[in-house]
C-alpha cells in the first residue's frame, strides 16, 4: 500500500490537514508517536481562538489567524464541538500602555479583524465587573472565542477517519528513504509508504525534517513551556471573555479566561527549556501566574485551582510560521514553527498546506460520499449536554445512560462505551478524559478513574494490568493480588 | 415512579441508618426511597475492609464490609425500598429531586422531607499545587484503596505518602501486607490528623517513617511516577517548603491522603446556606438546613472521625424528617445561634431551634490546634457559663462534643440570651 499524503504528526495542524483530505479522492495517512491525536501544544495551551490583531500585517500567523478564526466556528458547528464567541480584551494599565494597544489595533484593521475598539475604564469595568480597579484600557476584539482545542482536534480526527484516513499511532518516525518517487518512513521496526509527506510534527518539526533528509535546515525550534492553573466552575464566571494583559517583551503575558466548559483558566508564563517534551511545572512558575493574573484581577481566587498543567510552544527562530515546500526533498512540505496563534490558525494552516501540496503536484478532486459529520451517524452528543426531555428518551433507549460513572462531570457508561466504539476509539485514561471530560472535575477522576479503566479492560479484553493513563510506560496497576 | 414522602440522597452508613430511624419513628417504609449511586449500598466502608468500626454503635470490632451489612440487614428486616445505580443529578429548595438511573431512567420526584447524605470526596493533588509533571501513580488513598479492595490489583511497588489522614495511614499497612514497600509518610502539619491507634498500628508496628512538618514539593517521572521530591517546612513562614532540605525518593507511587471534601454540589444547587469551616450544611440541632424539610447528616455535613458518629447523627436527621413528615414536631419558640469562639474550628449544629420542650442537644466540635489542658465552655451571649468540662488532650483530628441539658435550654426560652458560643481556654499550654 503506498499512499498518496503522510502527514507526520496529530496534533491540530495535522489533523486538520488531514480532514481536508479526506473530502478529496486521495488516501492519507497520519503517523503519530504518543497514543492518541492532541498530545503535544494541542492538548495544553490557552484555549483561545485568537482575533488576529497580535501578528504583523503581511505575515502568514495574520493571514492564517484571520481566516483561521472564521473556519474554526464553522467547523466546530459542523463537527458538534462547542465554541463561545466571549471576545477578548487586551488590558492596558495607565496611558504608557495607550500606544502599544494602538498599535494592535492598527495591526487589526490592516489583518481584517472585524470590530475591534479601543475602550476606556468604565466601559470595560461594565462588561468585566472583576477586572482590576488599576485598569485603564482595553482592546476589545468581539470576533476572539474559546472552544476545546484537543475537542475539536479529536472530532476532526474521528470525521477524517470516518472517511478514509488511516491513523498509526505509537509510531514515531526514526528515519525516512525515498525512492522513485517514494518515501518509506519507519518506527524502527514497522514502515509507512507515501508519495508526499507533510512534516507537522511541532516541537520535534526541525529535528524531524534531518530525518526526513534535509540538510541544514534553516530552521530552529525553541522549546518554550507556560504554566497554567485551572479553576473550579463554581468561579469560571469571574471573567465574561478572554482578559490579556497589555503585551511586553515576554510574549502576550498572562491571561485570566473562561473556558468552553465552565472554568477559569489562569497563565501562562514562558520559558525555554531544553527538552521539548518536557512538560512539569515548578513551585516558581506558579507563583509567577498566580502573582500576574492577580494583576489583573486582584480577586482570583486560587485557592479554588483544581489542577495545574504544563504545555510546550514550538518557537522557531524566525518571526513567522514556516510552511514551505522542500528545496531539497521533493513531496516534502514543512509546517515547522507554529507556534501561537497555531490553533486558532491551523483550519486555515490546513488549506494552506493542502494548496503547497497541490503545487508539489498532487491532483485533488472532491470525493462524492464525503460524511461532514464525525461518525457515519453523525456527531456524538454527550448525554450532559442533552436537554431534559432527551436526556429521558435516551435513559429509556439504552439504560447505559442512566448509569453516571464520572459523578463530577456526568459522564454515563453509555458516553464511555460510545467512545470505545469511536472511529479512533479511547483506550486509556486520558483518552476517555479528553472526549468525555471524565476524571476532569472537582475530585481529578478519584472516584471514576477505577471505574473507567475495568470499563476499558473489560470492553477491549487487554486486562487492567495493560490499561494506561496515557499511553507508553504509565501503568496504572502492577498485577493481580495473588499473582506472581 | 410516583412522588415519595422522603427521600435519602446516599445509601451509606449516613443515609442507612437515617433510612433505619426514620421507620423506627413511625414511617411506612414504603413512603422512602434511598437512592444509592453504586451497584449495592453501604457506600465507601464497602473498600475499607480493615476492622476498626463499630466499637461505639456495636459494642465489638467490626470491618467496613460488616459494618455496612448490619445496616443494610436492618433496611432489608424494614422493607425499606433503595434504588441502586441511581445519581442525584439535582435538587430544589422545594424538595425536587432529579434523578438517573438504568432502572428507572431520567426522573423527578417530589418529597415532603429529603436527607442529604452523599458523603464527602478526597482532596486531590490539583487542589495542592504540587508541581512537577503529571505521570501515572499518583492517586488519591481512597482511589488506591479501591484498585487494591474491590479490582484487587496493586497500584504499585514502590510508595511514598502524602498526608497522614486515616485512608492514608490504612494504605499504608494495607499496601506493605500485600508486598509494597511504603517509604515514608509525609505530613505537612507538625502533628498528624489521623487517630493515634492507626499511628501506632499502621505505620510503627511496621516501622514505616512518619515525617512530620514534610510535604512533597516536586513529582517527577513522564510516563510513570519516578520519584518525588520532599523537604521540611518552616512552620515560622506559612509551612513552606525549606531550601536545602530536599531529599528525592525514588518510587512509582505517590498517594495522597490530605483531606476530605463534603461532596455539597447538589446542596450548593440548592442555595442552602454553607458553612465556610466545615464546607457542609448549616444546620440546626435536627440536622435541617436552612432550606425546611431538607437535613443532612453524616460526612456531607461535616467529617467525622468514626463512622459511629455518623449513624448517631443519621438517626437525629431521619427521627426530625420522619417528624416532620408524621406532624409530630413542636414549633419553634426560639432560635439560637452556636457560634464558634476561642480554639474552636467549628460546631455543629450552627445553631439551636428552641421547642416549648426542648431535650438535651449534643454539640460537637474540632478543635483549632494539638493543646495539652484545655476547658471548654459553652456559654450565654450574656457570658453565662452553661456547660463546663476539662480534658486533658485535645487535638483537630479527633471530634469533641458537649451536651447542653434540656433544662438549661429551657431555661434560654424566656431570657434575653441571643446566642450560645463554644470555647476552649488552654489550662497546660499548648502540646509540643
Amino acid at each position: 500500500m503506498i499512499y498518496d499524503v503522510l502527514i507526520i504528526g496529530a496534533g491540530c495542524t495535522g489533523v486538520m490537514t488531514a480532514r481536508l483530505l479526506s473530502a478529496k479522492n486521495v488516501k492519507t495517512a497520519v503517523a503519530e508517536a504518543r497514543c492518541d491525536v492532541a498530545m503535544g501544544a494541542t492538548c495544553a495551551n490557552s484555549a483561545i481562538v485568537h482575533a488576529g490583531y497580535d501578528a504583523k500585517p503581511g505575515t502568514l500567523k495574520a493571514k492564517l489567524n484571520v481566516r483561521g478564526n472564521v473556519l474554526m466556528k464553522e467547523l466546530c458547528a459542523q463537527l458538534g464541538v462547542e465554541v463561545k464567541n466571549v471576545g477578548s480584551h487586551v488590558v492596558g494599565f495607565g496611558d504608557e500602555d495607550l500606544p502599544k494597544l494602538q498599535e494592535l489595533y492598527e495591526r487589526g484593521a490592516a489583518n481584517g479583524v472585524p470590530g475591534l475598539e479601543i475602550i476606556g475604564r468604565d466601559a470595560l469595568r461594565k462588561m468585566e465587573p472583576h477586572v482590576s480597579p488599576e485598569a485603564t484600557h482595553s482592546l476589545w476584539a468581539p470576533s476572539a472565542a474559546i472552544t476545546c482545542p484537543y475537542g475539536i482536534t479529536i472530532a476532526a480526527a474521528d470525521n477524517a477517519v470516518t472517511n478514509g484516513v488511516d491513523f498509526f499511532f505509537n509510531f514515531p518516525v526514526v528515519s525516512c528513504a525515498r525512492q522513485d518517487g517514494v518515501f518509506t518512513v519507519s518506527d524502527g521496526t514497522k514502515t509507512i509508504r507515501a508519495r508526499y509527506v507533510v512534516n507537522c510534527a511541532g516541537v520535534h518539526s526541525a529535528k524531524l525534517a534531518a530525518v526526513l533528509g534535509e540538510h541544514d535546515f534553516p530552521i530552529t525550534i525553541t522549546p518554550r513551556r507556560g504554566e497554567y492553573f485551572i479553576l473550579d466552575k463554581a468561579v469560571g464566571n469571574l471573567a465574561n471573555s478572554t482578559l490579556f494583559v497589555c503585551p511586553s517583551d515576554r510574549g502576550k503575558g498572562i491571561l485570566v479566561s473562561p473556558t468552553v466548559d465552565g472554568n477559569l483558566i489562569v497563565g501562562p508564563n514562558a520559558y525555554p527549556i531544553e527538552d521539548g517534551d518536557d512538560r512539569a511545572t515548578t513551585a516558581e512558575g506558579l507563583a509567577e501566574i498566580t502573582a500576574g493574573a492577580r494583576r489583573i484581577m486582584p480577586d482570583v481566587p486560587m485557592n479554588m485551582a483544581i489542577t495545574s498543567f504544563a504545555g510546550v510552544r514550538a518557537t522557531p527562530n524566525i518571526y513567522d510560521f514556516y510552511l514551505k515546500r522542500s528545496e531539497q526533498v521533493p513531496g516534502l512540505i514543512h509546517a515547522v514553527g507554529v507556534e501561537s496563534p497555531g490553533f486558532a490558525s491551523s483550519p486555515a494552516t490546513a488549506e494552506y498546506l493542502v494548496g503547497l501540496l497541490e503545487e508539489a503536484g498532487l491532483t485533488l478532486t472532491d470525493k462524492a460520499d464525503y460524511i461532514p459529520t464525525r461518525r457515519p451517524d453523525g456527531n456524538h452528543v454527550q448525554f450532559n449536554r442533552l436537554s431534559e426531555e432527551e436526556k429521558a428518551a435516551r435513559c429509556r433507549e439504552n439504560p447505559a445512560y442512566g448509569k453516571i460513572v464520572c459523578r463530577c462531570e456526568t459522564v454515563t457508561e453509555g458516553d464511555l462505551l460510545d467512545m470505545l466504539d469511536a472511529p479512533i476509539p479511547a483506550v486509556t485514561i486520558d483518552m476517555m478524559k479528553k472526549r468525555l471530560r471524565a476524571g476532569m472535575g472537582r475530585c481529578q477522576g478519584g472516584f471514576c478513574s477505577p471505574r473507567v479503566a475495568v470499563l476499558i479492560a473489560e470492553r477491549t479484553g487487554m486486562g487492567l494490568e495493560n490499561v494506561t493513563k496515557n499511553g507508553g510506560g504509565s501503568w496504572l496497576v502492577t498485577k493481580r493480588i495473588g499473582e506472581e | 415512579m410516583t412522588d415519595k414522602k422522603l427521600i435519602i440522597i446516599g445509601g451509606g452508613p449516613a443515609g442507612l441508618a437515617a433510612a433505619v430511624a426514620a421507620v423506627d419513628r413511625g414511617m411506612d417504609p414504603h413512603d422512602i426511597l434511598v437512592l444509592e449511586r453504586d451497584s449495592e449500598p453501604g457506600g465507601i466502608l464497602n473498600q475499607c475492609i480493615h476492622a476498626g468500626f463499630g466499637l461505639h454503635r456495636f459494642g465489638e470490632e467490626l470491618t467496613g464490609p460488616e459494618y455496612s451489612g448490619r445496616y443494610i440487614a436492618m433496611v432489608r428486616e424494614r422493607n425499606i425500598p433503595i434504588l441502586c445505580n441511581a445519581m442525584a443529578l439535582n435538587l430544589t429548595a422545594d424538595r425536587r429531586v432529579t434523578f438517573v438511573s438504568p432502572e428507572t431512567g431520567y426522573t423527578t420526584l417530589q418529597a415532603e422531607a429529603v436527607i442529604l447524605a452523599m458523603g464527602c470526596r478526597e482532596r486531590t493533588r490539583g487542589a495542592l499545587g504540587t508541581p512537577g509533571t503529571r505521570p501515572s501513580g499518583v492517586y488519591t488513598a481512597g482511589c488506591a484503596q479501591r484498585y487494591v479492595n474491590i479490582e484487587g490489583f496493586m497500584p504499585g511497588h514502590r510508595v511514598v505518602i502524602l498526608g497522614s489522614g486515616d485512608i492514608g495511614l490504612i494504605m499504608a499497612r494495607r499496601m506493605t501486607l500485600e508486598g509494597a514497600k511504603v517509604l515514608a509518610v509525609c505530613e505537612i502539619m507538625p502533628y498528624s490528623g489521623g487517630l493515634a491507634r492507626n499511628i501506632a498500628q499502621c505505620l510503627d508496628d511496621f516501622g514505616i517513617p512518619l515525617k512530620l512538618s514534610h510535604t512533597v514539593t516536586q513529582i517527577h517521572g513522564r510516563d510513570r511516577v519516578e520519584a518525588v521530591t520532599i523537604a521540611a517546612v518552616d512552620e515560622a513562614n506559612g509551612r513552606r517548603p525549606i531550601p536545602g532540605t530536599e531529599e528525592t525518593i525514588e518510587c512509582d507511587t505517590l498517594l495522597l491522603s490530605v483531606g476530605l471534601i463534603p461532596e455539597n454540589e447538589l446542596t450548593r444547587g440548592a442555595g442552602i446556606d454553607i458553612n465556610r469551616a466545615t464546607s457542609g450544611a448549616d444546620v440546626n440541632q435536627f440536622r435541617e438546613t436552612s432550606a425546611p424539610g431538607i437535613y443532612a447528616c453524616g460526612n456531607v455535613l461535616h467529617v467525622h472521625d468514626l463512622v459511629d458518629y455518623v449513624s448517631e447523627e443519621a438517626v437525629i436527621a431521619g427521627t426530625a424528617a420522619a417528624d416532620r413528615i408524621l406532624g409530630k414536631g413542636g414549633s419553634i419558640v426560639k432560635s439560637l445561634p452556636v457560634t464558634a469562639g476561642d480554639g474552636i474550628r467549628y460546631t455543629v449544629p450552627e445553631r439551636i431551634d428552641l421547642t416549648a420542650d426542648p431535650e438535651d442537644v449534643r454539640i460537637f466540635f474540632r478543635v483549632r490546634d494539638v493543646y495539652k489542658k484545655v476547658q471548654f465552655f459553652i456559654e450565654t451571649d450574656g457570658g453565662e457559663v452553661l456547660v463546663k468540662r476539662a480534658k486533658s488532650a485535645a487535638a483537630p483530628g479527633e471530634m469533641e462534643s458537649l451536651t447542653l441539658p434540656a433544662e438549661k435550654l429551657k431555661s434560654l426560652i424566656a431570657g434575653d440570651c441571643a446566642g450560645i458560643r463554644v470555647y476552649l481556654k488552654e489550662t497546660g499550654g499548648k502540646a509540643q
